[in-house]
């Protein structure tokens, strides 16, 4: 008997077999225009930035400044979540082209690309959703699960949301250097500091680039052009972090306990990734734009398939849910988005309190 | 230019102003060589002649030498070596290498059969001790067979040589890869020797005698099938002249019996295989892809050398088991001999 459903252990391992076969399947048919396909969202982003960045040397002028923000985002968005998060996920290590190629790959982002490959990678696509485990659940700030104990800060969690979505990629870096271990005194010191030293070194020049180099090479337009580049880093944070925390905290989505993931079989570890994720709905274009994480679900059955064929087996992977009556949560952003803070300002109060509340509020409305 | 690429680096970084200059060309390109495709000759039915427009990197050849060539085929990127058969100093900057369509052969089939003009090569820099001395030998044997035939046209059109024989061996007249050429150059200077074996039967060194009586007194070039590379080392060596011999393999002589196998771990990609005793860790590391450094696929380069973390491999020419950590293996003619650890 599964820990985590109704089904038995011969029907997990049946779901098992089928999601095998379709991952089987994708890989004999990867070819000629999967890499196509890489090749021109690469050379996309690269002509948006570049047109991006052209447009702000005239800066001053507002249409200028509005086409050359919006490049430049669109740009930095493609680049983190099409093409960094699912090169560096060995996605298109198959096609053996150094230049796409997880090993080889480096980000516009915070987090060095391996360090990434660690704590995303290995951490959070193997613990998914086990609380203690996975840490990218409320990454060590927020309380996203009533197992989890509260503590005084949680009562500010939605506030702090909102700096963690403006501020993302750092927020990343920073918890990967695991401070919350340090200051539990699980964890020397000096090895987040080491961490962060490499964060600095990866942020530095990115920074420069961004906030230096490129508005003063546009001499006048320069305070006009800093502001773009602020302004296309921010909506790559608050974007990422919309669609990331729509991934695996909306309604409908289950989290577990290190004891229901005692001797996880490959099924059940597939199931954990089906019932631990949830997808978002919406156009070719949205798609592309969330890096296929609106496929959360596929990503996290398949995390090294390639991104562009999530889409066309989303279809057979929500009919198999169907087939066993398991749960295959998706929705619009915003809905699934509201679905999220909602759960964050729930579990800023504690348990017992918010039981307390709701009892009362019970108790007026009766009266 | 370095230092204007540097600077441009720090408005592109972490990418480099090359990841932009090759969107405009490829060629460009400043990591990786790379060529285009600007003819594509047939030679044979199933030989042909490509002539590459290499990048500004390419530094030239040897004649004689060999380039690797990398060619993405549904969507994956695969390497083989080929003779070099342009002359070494064309004014025109292009080159040419010759390839022969071998059954089952994926490269080879593609180059002869579907490439076209306009298509992208990614290249390594020329390489190869199979060329001549400086100065030229006063008396040269060259002796080939089928594809072997490539390295000595690159010669014969690079040197002008004062005395040479030349043997070489195909099934057919038709078959001669170059054989128009070859026969043009006919003169007391250029011996030329055809033999088909649909004619006289396969060569055997024991006809030496006959074709080419002063045999002992030339050095010789020799490049074919395995089997006739393995007849002319024991043929030179009874005669105590070995150092005058020089030969060209294209493929590695493998043993008949390889061992068992064992699961082959690249620690620094995070990826495990199963790789069988008869499965070069080259080819089991690109199979599963792992980026794998590589160069002749011939156990003769050593541009494929990866550091051995633990367990022990398998010469496949040898069959000999060796391997201690640290050891530099060659991965393209070693085999697991057990459980292996890559650092890669």
């Amino acid at each position: 008997m599964s820990k985590t459903t109704h089904l038995n252990d011969a029907q997990v391992a049946e779901i098992g077999r089928e999601l095998d076969a379709i991952r089987d399947e994708v890989l004999a048919q990867r070819g000629a225009s999967d890499a196509a396909y890489i090749r021109k969202v690469i050379k996309a982003q690269r002509i948006l930035e570049t047109g991006g960045r052209a447009a702000l040397f005239a800066s001053l002028f507002p249409p200028a400044w509005l086409a050359g923000t919006t490049m430049l985002s669109f740009s930095k968005i493609l680049e983190n979540m099409e093409i960094g998060h699912n090169v560096l996920h060995g996605q298109w290590d198959w096609m053996r082209d150094p230049e796409i190629h997880s090993t080889t790959w480096e980000w516009d982002n915070a987090t060095p690309a391996k360090d990434w490959k660690n704590s995303h990678n290995n951490l959070h696509h193997t613990w998914t959703n086990v609380i203690g485990k996975d840490r990218d659940v409320g990454y060590g700030v927020i309380r996203m699960a009533e197992d989890e104990p509260w503590k005084i800060h949680h009562l500010a969690q939605l506030p702090m949301t909102f700096l963690l979505s403006a501020l993302f990629q750092y927020g990343i870096a920073i918890y990967d250097a695991e401070v919350e271990l340090v200051w539990r005194k699980e964890k020397p010191v000096a090895s987040a500091v080491d961490h962060l030293r490499g964060v600095w070194k990866k942020v530095r020049p990115q920074v420069a680039r961004d906030y230096l180099y490129w508005p003063l090479l546009t001499g006048p337009n320069v305070v006009t052009t800093f502001a773009a580049n602020a302004t296309a880093n921010f909506a790559r944070n608050v974007w990422s972090h919309t669609v990331i925390f729509c991934g695996h905290f909306p309604d409908g989505v289950s989290q577990f306990t290190e004891e229901q993931i005692e001797g996880e079989t490959r099924g059940d570890w597939y199931l954990r990734q089906l019932l631990g994720s949830a997808n978002l709905e919406g156009g070719d274009f949205f798609h592309l734009m969330t890096g296929n994480l609106s496929f959360q679900i596929e990503h996290h059955l398949f995390p090294d398939l390639p991104s562009n064929r999530y889409k066309e087996i989303a279809p057979r992977v929500r009919a198999l849910c169907e087939q066993y009556d398991l749960p295959y949560t998706t929705g619009p952003l915003g809905k699934q988005y509201a679905t999220v803070l909602r759960r964050i300002a729930r579990l800023s109060l504690p348990t017992p309190v918010r039981e307390a509340v709701t009892e009362m509020a019970g108790d007026v409305q009766a009266a | 230019m370095t230092s204007l690429l540097q600077a441009a680096a720090r408005f592109t970084t972490p990418f480099l102003p090359d990841d932009y200059l090759t969107l405009v060309n490829p060629l460009w390109s400043t990591r990786e060589l790379r060529g285009r495709i600007e003819a594509v000759v047939a030679e044979t039915a199933d030989a042909a002649t490509i002539v590459v427009k290499p990048g500004r990197s390419w530094t030239g050849h040897r004649a004689g030498q060999y380039v690797r060539v990398g060619v993405d085929l549904d969507g994956v990127r695969h390497w083989r070596t080929y003779s070099l058969t342009s002359p070494a100093h064309r004014t025109d900057g292009r080159f040419t290498f010759t390839v022969k369509a071998i059954p089952d052969g994926l490269v080879s089939t593609h180059l002869v059969r579907s490439a076209a003009a306009g298509d992208l090569l990614h290249l390594e820099p020329a390489q190869g001790d199979f060329v001549l001395p400086d100065p030229l030998p006063r008396k040269a044997l060259f002796l080939t067979a089928g594809s072997g035939v490539t390295p000595v046209m690159g010669m014969l059109r690079s040197h002008r040589l004062a005395d040479v024989v030349h043997v070489h061996g195909a099934p057919t007249r038709d078959a001669v890869v170059f054989g128009a050429d070859l026969r043009a150059r006919r003169s007391p200077a250029y011996v030329l020797h055809e033999r088909h074996d649909d004619d006289h039967g396969m060569f055997t060194l024991d006809q030496l005698e006959d074709v080419c009586p002063d045999w002992r007194d030339r050095d010789v070039w020799v490049c074919g099938p395995g089997p006739l590379m393995d007849a002319a080392e024991v043929h030179w060596a009874d005669a105590g002249l070995t150092d005058r011999l020089l030969l060209e393999r294209f493929r590695p002589r493998l043993l008949a019996e390889p061992g068992e196998g064992g699961e082959v771990v690249f620690t620094r990609s995070a990826t495990t295989v199963d790789a069988p005793g008869s499965t070069a860790l080259l080819d089991a590391g690109e199979a599963a892809g792992v980026l794998m450094p590589s160069g002749c696929r011939m156990g003769i380069c050593h541009g494929c050398v990866v550091p051995l973390l633990a367990g022990r491999v398998r010469d496949l020419r040898t069959g000999e088991v060796h391997g201690d950590e640290g050891d530099l293996i060659q991965t393209c003619i070693s085999a697991a001999a057990g459980p292996v650890e890559l650092d890669l």
